[in-house]
């Protein structure tokens, strides 16, 4: 960072911005996924990361003055006109379609989740599966001290 | 906003109102694809990431239950400097990043050009995303449909027991 001019930190403030927004985004669904123990409060937090990771992918096939990727009905591209990049448009609208899936796959695991535990907090997850081992382990001292 | 929205999912504790809040997300989020150009995505944002998951969460809270549990403050401190330190990781990655909005940068200059110019005569359709979606890049597009049938394979069959049980303690309790 040492012999940065105050031009170059502008440029580099204007030019990144909207990429630091993107991460901001990112960081607060990634905040829910580890914080809340809810597990549907961590799906929504994963929706919120995936949508942020699409916008950021997005912003690079961005260029400025650039319209999007349809030409003209003719198919006469003139060479002057700009477009944005179609490749990771294409990847995007894949991956959001996936995502989708995936979320509806999570969501029924927890619908199961609620009718094995009763419950769809994480911590309460952990203490039952807890107390089930301990009482596993507890009748195999007990056999072992049969035999 | 999309900002406060984000922050929205957080504070909130009725699940219902987080669900609204990533609805209300998911739309602003379309909202900056037609700004950046990509009008297919928007639109697949809106439908499918604002309506249908909106949907699909609405269902599984009402099948379990509307209350997040509270949590104490110290909990969140581990989390959040976690998060932070990463977030930190990322922008100082993200210096070395081309600036936005330029075009002689490498993810401009190779795949996504070829397919530009040569959609056209090759293809003969004038929207150019629909062009590699379908023929350039057909067998990702297959690849999908396939992911899609797994997870729907999935949740049929891990739905299908959910109801089973549920007549069953229904035929038990008559």
């Amino acid at each position: 960072m040492v012999g940065l001019t105050l031009d170059q930190l502008k440029i580099l403030l204007t030019g990144h911005s909207i990429y630091w927004l993107f991460i901001i985004l990112m960081m607060t669904g990634f905040y829910i996924v580890v914080s809340r123990g809810n597990l549907i409060k961590k799906i929504i937090g994963l929706n919120l990361f995936q949508t942020s990771v699409f916008l950021f992918y997005i912003s690079i096939g961005k260029v400025s003055g650039g319209t999007a990727p349809i030409l003209p009905m003719k198919l006469k591209v003139d060479d002057f006109s700009v477009y944005s990049n179609p490749l990771p448009h294409v990847l995007i609208l894949t991956a959001i379609v996936v995502g989708v899936a995936t979320t509806a796959l999570g969501l029924s695991l927890i619908i199961r989740i609620k009718e094995a535990y009763n419950s769809i907090e994480e911590h309460d997850l952990l203490e039952e599966d807890r107390s089930q081992f301990s009482n596993e382990n507890n009748e195999d001292r007990k056999f072992g001290g049969f035999f | 906003m999309l900002v406060i929205s984000a922050v929205g999912v957080v504070w909130v504790r009725h699940l219902f109102a987080a669900a609204m809040f990533s609805g209300i997300f998911s739309f602003l989020s379309a909202l900056l694809f037609v700004m950046l150009d990509a009008v297919d995505v928007a639109f697949t944002e809106a439908a499918v990431g604002a309506g249908v998951s909106t949907v699909l969460v609405l269902g599984t809270i009402v099948l379990t239950k509307r209350l997040e549990q509270e949590r104490k403050v110290k909990e969140n401190l581990r989390p959040l400097i976690l998060v932070i330190l990463t977030g930190m990781i990322l922008i100082y990655g993200s210096l070395d990043m081309p600036e936005f909005g330029s075009s002689n940068t490498p993810a401009q200059s190779h795949l996504g050009l070829t397919y530009l110019e040569s959609t056209p005569e090759q293809i003969g359709i004038p929207n150019v995303v629909t062009a590699v979606l379908a023929s350039y890049r057909g067998f990702d597009t297959l690849g999908e449909v396939a992911v899609v049938f797994t997870a729907g394979v999935g949740v049929l069959v891990l739905l299908g027991g959910f109801m089973r049980n549920r007549r069953r303690k229904d035929q038990g309790e008559l």
